[in-house]
């Protein structure tokens, strides 16, 4: 496996490569970008964006709700013990469980969705550049059809090509 | 953000975990000697028994009980100030926010504590957790103090995950810069991050979630901690207003142990480049504000009491104000009002040492509050002959010392192995979402250009 990747200094240079890259009919699921900090100013950055992690956390809060609803009414009622003149299965204080409990599993489910669509822990990437940590932009592609079309696309100026792999 | 001045920032900021000074070693050997002498007298309560304490009939909860209620208020520090300033997308809040969530972990974790050294044989706290025993008792959650463990346990999970995740980014960065058994172990903690715009949008949706969730879940900690007074009927403590109170009086700690925490990290770490006046002077003026509401909320509280005249409360009151917890009183009046609101409501003494200066105030005053509710209305419930004074005892001092020992300890510690600012979060101050509208993109850049 190898991969031809290029570290541009900018966010448009970066796009200018990417523009190329398409242009040369490289599909745009075929090109890596990599960046230590988020790009929210360029183009290229609003790729997939799009997440259903709203929908889990909701759904993983209503979990949680439901959970602590059966928690809290089957325990009160396994244990029928008059308290404080309350009733056994107390709405106020149980409202309270109810409402940590679903916080919690929301929490959990966002975090949980998170590390699943970011595929995190993640394998050993093919294409990675330390040098992304001090500012550069890596756009790259792994096992170029057309190498030399690629390195063309990539060289925009101001951009160092670099290979990875075999 | 250009390479020359990423890299400078990534060096200044990594400087702490890469270069130890002597200094160092000299604090941690200074603060785990205090930590090792609290829980050597936690073993000695243990062993001994809870008689050794100050703590009898009739005031059952003292300075534990205080400790507890002071350090749940402090977490208030991090976690919700982040959230909300991530919320309204305030730029200044970059430097800010990590300093700050590490405060809520660790205030959490010693706050946590204190119910379980309050019990006297902490190895029976399990029989809080919900689970069918072998006596098939379950716990009640018609007592408050099976609330405060849901709560706590909620807060505490949600506070450490929103530390944790944003550390990824940087961790990568550490594994980048290191080599041998640190690279191995920051690869680890990195879990394989690369920074790909999918990866950023993931972690910057999953921020935004559990910055929603954990504000709400903030405010109800403190609101569940003041219930375990509030549902008691002992006088001064069955109020409808303790919810609020308690969550004003927790940010008002909280955030004036931010700024001492800040201070010292810009003072020691030398990150007077990344912690700038700005950032006090902002801290100072929220300060200023949970003051005033703090005198708010103790002028409704007295007034309601002094004219209602309901014996029992009245005596309290009194006591507090003129009897002999009175020099506590108005010293916790001075420091929670006078000074506060005399050094920050001037401009010019809104430096970085007058904010400083009142914060120190704050904390002193807010722990002396938590203890004059605490002690007072159980020492003089209903009928003078159940009245009974108390008196801390060496034990209860010491272990109160050394939880703000391992406090600074477990900050010290934290700032040595992560950067204590978020490397990530200011470089992407350069790239603001072209969503932001014009004013609140100049806010965005506020943290970082304003010297």
């Amino acid at each position: 496996m190898s991969a031809l990747y290029a570290l541009y200094a900018d966010g448009d240079s970066a796009q200018r490569a990417i523009n190329a890259l398409q242009a040369g009919g490289v599909s745009r699921d075929a090109i890596t970008v990599l960046s230590g900090e988020p790009i929210e100013d360029q183009e290229f950055f609003e790729t997939d964006k799009s997440t259903w992690m709203w929908y889990f956390a909701s759904a993983g809060g209503l979990v949680g709700l439901i959970f602590a609803t059966w928690l809290t009414r089957m325990t009160e009622l396994a244990w029928p013990i008059k308290t404080g003149n309350m009733p056994i299965v107390s709405w106020w204080p149980n409202l309270i469980i109810m409402f940590e409990m679903t916080m919690l599993f929301g929490i959990l489910a966002a975090v949980l969705t998170l590390l699943v669509t970011a595929r995190l822990p993640g394998p050993r990437p093919v294409l990675y550049d330390p040098e992304i940590m001090d500012g550069k932009i890596l756009v790259g592609v792994v096992n170029p059809a057309n190498a030399a079309a690629v390195e063309r696309a990539l060289s925009q100026p101001g951009a160092e090509i670099r290979r990875s792999g075999n | 953000m250009s390479e020359a001045s990423a890299r400078k920032l990534s060096d200044d900021l990594l400087r702490p975990l890469l270069q130890t000074s002597w200094r160092f070693y000299v604090l941690v050997a200074f603060l785990g000697a205090i930590v090792l002498m609290g829980l050597g007298t936690w073993a000695y309560q243990m062993y001994n028994g809870f008689g050794i304490t100050g703590i009898n009939h009739p005031i059952f909860w003292a300075f534990y009980i205080t400790n507890f209620v002071f350090w749940i208020g402090i977490s208030h520090a991090g976690t919700l100030i982040s959230a909300i300033l991530r919320l309204v997308n305030a730029g200044w809040r970059r430097p800010v926010t990590r300093c700050a969530e590490v405060i809520t972990a660790f205030a959490l974790m010693i706050g946590a504590l204190f119910p379980i050294i309050h019990l006297g044989r902490p190895w029976l706290f399990f029989w809080l957790m919900p689970y069918p025993s072998s006596r098939q008792i379950w716990p009640n959650f018609r007592s408050p103090l099976v609330w405060d463990f849901f709560a706590i346990t909620t807060y505490l999970t949600g506070s450490v995950l929103f530390l944790v995740l944003p550390m990824i980014p940087d961790f990568a960065l550490v594994r980048d810069r290191t080599t041998g058994l640190r690279h191995r172990i920051y690869g680890v903690l990195a879990l394989g991050w690369q920074g790909t715009p999918k990866q950023w949008h993931r972690l910057e949706s999953a921020m935004q979630i559990m910055a929603i969730a954990i504000i709400p879940v903030a405010v109800s900690v403190h609101t569940i901690v003041s219930f375990d007074f509030s549902m008691a009927p002992v006088p001064m403590w069955h109020s409808t207003m303790f919810g609020p109170y308690f969550v004003a009086g927790a940010i008002f700690s909280g955030i004036a142990g931010l700024i001492i925490a800040m201070a010292a990290l810009r003072k020691f770490l030398h990150l007077e480049a990344y912690l700038h006046p700005v950032h006090f002077q902002n801290l100072g003026k929220l300060l200023l504000l949970m003051s005033l509401l703090w005198a708010y909320f103790v002028f409704a509280e007295r007034l309601t009491i002094w004219y209602g005249n309901e014996p029992s409360e009245i005596a309290v009151m009194y006591v507090t104000q003129k009897g002999s917890f009175a020099p506590l009183y108005w010293t916790m009046v001075v420091c929670n009002f006078v000074i506060p609101f005399t050094i920050l409501s001037l401009r010019k003494l809104r430096t970085i040492p007058g904010c400083v200066i009142a914060s120190f105030g704050v904390l002193i005053g807010m722990w002396l509050e938590r203890f004059l509710i605490v002690v007072p209305s159980l020492g003089h419930k209903y009928l003078p002959y159940s009245w009974g004074v108390y008196r801390p005892r060496p034990v209860e001092i010491i272990i109160t010392i050394s939880t703000f020992a391992a406090m600074t300890l477990l900050y010290v510690l934290f700032s040595k192995f992560v950067p204590i600012i978020s490397i990530w979060e200011m470089k992407a101050g350069d790239h603001p979402s072209p969503a932001l509208s014009a004013a609140a993109s100049h806010e965005h850049a506020l943290g970082e250009t304003h010297a």
